[in-house]
């Protein structure tokens, strides 16, 4: 496979700021969720001091898919709900970049679902996050797959009918899964603790972020935010441990092993109070693309030497030429 | 006959007086019910033909079923195999012998018109005294239906004859088949036995002998009871040559082209190219990834691309279609892409296993908005080869998607070719990894060509965000109107810039006269071998293929300036003018008689055919003396 030129020998430790992270000034509304999402990601590749070139951002289509045109790193803004296959492409050549997905729930739980059961199957070393904001933003106000039942929107003016999908509880279901967190864009201390051990981990890192859009869900988590008994902060030494002062507020803590598949399936199901924390960790579970990957490098005499061999298998040999093996 | 003998490999005749008829050509069809083995014995006889010299075209005979039940018409299994005495390049007429293993299986062919008339059949006789008293009425039903017919029948106790070989004659027959047609044909008996050798040399010595001794047995019988034999003389090749499919073909063509990722979601009959490839990409570090769908197939292998190197994405009509909005943007992004299609009856699910030249308008106009795009059409086994390389560069060099229109014919069927020589300038040099230089942005389309530089992920100072929203130099999300104008302007122009490199394609046959005829794709060897027959006939006639369908190469108009009139051969629908209510205001074209037609203002006819069956040279001969006669007919002429 492509192995981009490492760099050889840095001589010196270039220490980068937040603004080379940055790009441009998001267009996104005052008080939108996506800002505090950009805010935490781009400290997130500061302190981890991630090459902002050997950097991809894949999204696809919605508000919160515009994401990677504020990174000042690679980004690919595709098209609607396949941003995973998409960076599963870029996983599975380069190594040696660092993937992340962005995607909304409508792009990942209605149009993308397909694609986001298997990619929790992969298992491939890409960090999402969906930006959860009950409701399609970019197509103004319809409803999507997590909208509550009973949500008021431009398809559904009497109320939406079905019962909310619980994107924790689908992925902790899909088999392969190695990493399911939950985050809030409210609480940013702990956003950011969540998206760093989601980055920290070798694998397909689903991090579902419940995402204000004061444009179209005005007041949505409203309960939440001012009442924060209605918040279970899942601790553990193996997960996150909140510092004291979020302790003070949030006192509503849950002991919770992040190895506990089982446990980590019934504290998915709980939708109020709501769990904020890391649900599910398995550093055990393989990527796909360690399995598939090939070590050598791709000389010509190397694909010729196979491709000859190939030949061989077909070749019909003029009388003269006949191999000895052949007669 | 003892079994001393049995174990000497024989090459003598047992009997020497019957007369050995001189052939040009046959075709010859073995059918069984799948699992009894006639694709190999098929495919064997055309191995041992092509060995010895012999132009050579098998095509498989595919029941659509994947179990169907036994001795069941639809359940025909098979090959198909055109022997002659030079270069064979396409599948020919109706066959001229036949060998079944029961009488069901040949009478979906019959019916279908496969066979000559007064062709020769020979037919396992075990069922005409079968315990089941249906079967054996069936038996005796189609074998007086076949000799009222005029075909010549022989019936053959090829089960009573392999039994006192084997204990199951259901698995050997195939090679009691071949050994009769060894006889017949009057093949090399060493290279026959060398040939299974070859075919089972995965398995042990037993397994091979027991194959050679049932090949010796059949063509010990045949030579013995047969009153016929026929020599198709050969020249024995002087260049090596390989033999394949063109599915396997395009996987070898994978190969040779460097690329390293396949994404495909299986469907028929692509799935056969990825099936070889899944065998062999690892071995040079490619990757085969099959996808939960032809969606993220399609993505993936963007995505692959996107990260350094074309990446290719094979599937077959309905996988076509899904790929469309990854194509688009891929085209609106610039990011090289080659997408196989190996064309199957069409719309919907359609004819799975059956050729059709249906997507030709949906390859080029396929997505939505204006996504400009190369379309290439393999012409042969070879050109499957050499197309997919052709497409990676052509990908590569103008940042574009390339689609490959092959189709089932081209997939299953097989027509050696000269082994092709190894060159490093097949395989892309690895991305480019080195600093952005300042000021670069991702799209500075050139003002001429429309080309811009690709960037890379991983190279520094290029870091920017693909789109597939309208965007500008920068790769920045473009409301300007004017922007948008300049963008599609430079990506249209590069199809342009890649017609400026092409040649016109050559002409076969008159450099001018009565009719020029235009064909794409599979059919090139069928309109060749028609064309040729009218002028041995003193018609005034050529044929043009194109292998470029998008952009179209230099030279077409002028060629059809030469000719009184110009017709396309196609593989996809054209109404019939001679329809009640067809007229030339509401008659739809073939597909590239519409592209020609629109293109070059030229009153461009077309005939086509879509039975599911590659085209046969015969219907096409026909097709063009019609042509020929109406437009001496004066009320017919051109206005
Ligand atoms: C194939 C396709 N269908 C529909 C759309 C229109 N569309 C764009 S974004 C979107 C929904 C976005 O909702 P979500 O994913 O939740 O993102 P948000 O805007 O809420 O961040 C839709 C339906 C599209 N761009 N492409
Ligand atoms: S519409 Fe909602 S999701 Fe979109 S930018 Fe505005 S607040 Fe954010
Ligand atoms: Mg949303």
């Amino acid at each position: 496979m492509t192995h981009g030129s490492e760099c050889l020998l840095r001589l010196y430790e270039e220490r980068l700021e937040l603004e080379d992270y940055q790009n441009g000034v998001p267009r996104w509304c005052n008080g939108c969720g996506d800002n505090a999402i950009l805010a935490a990601v781009q400290r997130l590749c500061r302190d981890e001091g991630l090459r902002p070139e050997k950097t991809v951002f894949v999204s696809g289509i919605g508000c919160s898919s515009r994401f990677p045109h504020y990174m000042n790193t690679y980004g690919f803004h595709g098209i609607h709900g396949r941003a995973l296959p998409i960076a599963q492409g870029v996983c599975l050549t380069r190594p040696d970049l660092k993937v992340f997905v962005n995607t909304g729930d409508g792009d990942c739980c209605s149009i993308g679902a397909g694609h986001w059961v298997h990619a929790v199957r992969y298992n491939m070393n890409i960090k999402l996050f969906l930006h959860d904001n009950q409701i399609y933003g970019l197509t103004k106000k319809q409803a999507s797959p997590t909208s509550p039942a009973g949500t008021r929107s431009n398809t559904t003016p009497r109320g939406s009918y079905l019962e909310a999908l619980n994107p924790l509880t689908v992925t902790l279901g899909v088999q392969n899964v190695s990493f399911v967190a939950q985050a809030a864009d409210w609480i940013p201390e702990l956003l950011y603790d969540i998206v760093k051990a989601a980055y920290r981990h070798k694998g397909f890192s689903f991090v579902r972020i419940i995402q204000r859009c004061p444009e179209f869900m005005p007041n949505q988590f409203d309960p939440w935010m001012h009442d924060p008994q209605r918040t279970m902060l899942l601790r553990h030494a193996q997960g996150i441990t909140p510092s004291e002062g979020l302790a003070r507020v949030y006192r509503n803590v849950r002991e919770h092993d992040p190895s506990d598949l089982e446990r980590a399936r019934a504290v998915a199901s709980c939708i109020d109070p709501v769990p904020v924390g890391i649900l599910y960790r398995n550093e055990e579970v393989p990527c796909y693309e360690d399995l598939r990957r090939s070590t050598k490098m791709r000389t010509a005499a190397y694909v010729k030497a196979g491709l000859e061999a190939e030949f061989d298998k077909f070749t019909i040999w003029p009388e003269e030429a006949r191999t000895p093996a052949a007669a | 006959m003892n079994d001393t003998l049995l174990l000497q490999p024989e090459t003598t005749a047992a009997s020497t007086s019957k007369t050995v008829t001189a052939l040009d050509e046959h075709i010859v069809e073995v059918l069984s019910d799948s699992g009894e083995g006639a694709q190999r014995c098929g495919q064997s006889l055309g191995a041992i033909s092509a060995r010895m010299g012999n132009g050579v075209w098998t095509v498989e005979i595919i029941p659509a079923e994947i179990q169907p039940p036994a001795r069941s018409v639809e359940g025909a299994s098979g090959n198909r195999v055109r022997i002659g005495a030079c270069g064979i390049t396409n599948g020919g007429d109706e066959s001229d012998l036949a060998i079944a293993f029961n009488e069901q299986v040949l009478l979906g062919r019959l019916r279908a018109g496969e066979f000559k008339p007064g062709a020769t059949i020979l037919l396992e006789s075990m069922w005409r005294g079968h315990s089941d008293p249906k079967i054996a009425a069936s038996y005796l039903q189609t074998h007086q239906e076949l000799v009222k017919a005029g075909y010549r029948v022989y019936e053959i106790p090829m089960e009573r004859e392999c039994l006192k070989l084997v204990q199951d004659a259901r698995k050997g027959k195939n090679m009691f088949a071949l050994g009769m047609l060894c006889s017949i044909y009057s093949r090399d008996m060493a290279l026959a036995r060398e040939q299974i050798a070859l075919t089972f040399g995965k398995k042990n010595r037993s397994v091979i002998e027991a194959n050679v001794k049932l090949l010796d047995a059949g063509f010990r019988w045949a030579e013995a009871n047969l009153d016929f034999k026929y020599r198709i003389p050969a020249a024995r090749p002087s260049v090596p040559q390989i033999v394949v499919n063109g599915n396997t073909a395009i996987a070898l063509g994978v190969l040779a082209s460097g690329m390293e990722v396949c994404a495909m979601y299986p469907i028929t009959p692509a799935t056969s190219a990825s099936h070889y490839l899944s065998e062999v990409f690892e071995k040079v570090g490619g990757v085969v990834h099959q996808a939960e769908d032809e969606i993220a197939a399609c993505a993936f292998a963007i995505g692959a691309s996107y990260a350094g190197r074309c990446a290719l994405t094979i599937t077959s009509g309905p996988g076509f279609s899904l790929k469309q909005e990854g194509i688009g943007l891929a085209v609106m992004g610039e990011i090289p892409l080659v997408v196989v299609n190996v064309q199957r009856g069409g719309p919907s699910t359609g004819q799975p296993t059956k050729a059709e030249q249906g997507d030709l308008l949906s390859a080029m106009f396929g997505s939505h908005g204006d996504a400009p795009k190369v379309v290439m059409a393999p012409c042969s086994i070879e050109d499957c080869f050499y197309s997919i390389i052709t497409a990676r560069k052509i990908a590569e060099t103008f940042n574009m998607v390339v689609v490959v229109l092959s189709d089932a014919a081209l997939a299953t069927s097989q027509q050696p070719f000269p082994r092709p020589q190894f060159s490093e300038t097949w395989i892309a040099p690895p991305p480019d990894q080195g600093e952005i230089p300042p000021g670069a942005r991702p799209y500075d389309w050139d003002e001429v060509t429309g080309l811009a530089r690709r960037f890379v992920p991983g190279q520094p100072h290029g870091m920017h965000t693909l789109t597939g929203l309208a965007h500008d130099r920068s790769s920045h999300v473009a409301y300007d109107p004017q922007i948008n104008q300049e963008a599609i302007r430079a990506r249209s122009l590069k199809l342009a810039a890649l017609a400026k490199t092409l040649k016109a394609p050559p002409l076969y046959g008159d450099p001018e006269g009565d009719l020029l005829v235009i064909g794409w794709g599979s059919t090139k060897g069928a309109i060749e071998e028609a064309v040729g027959a009218l002028r041995e006939q003193g018609h005034k006639v050529a044929s043009m293929h194109l292998r470029f369908l998008q952009p179209l190469p230099p030279g077409i108009k002028e060629a059809m300036r030469r000719f009184r009139q110009v017709m396309t051969v196609e593989g996809n629908w054209c109404d019939d003018p001679a329809d009640e209510i067809i007229d030339e205001n509401n008659r739809r074209y073939s597909a590239l008689a519409m592209l020609l037609r629109a293109r070059y203002l030229v009153d461009v006819d077309c005939w086509s055919e879509v039975k599911g069956q590659p085209i046969k040279p015969g219907a096409i001969r026909r097709a063009l003396i019609e042509k020929l006669k109406a437009s001496r007919d004066p009320k017919d002429a051109m206005p």
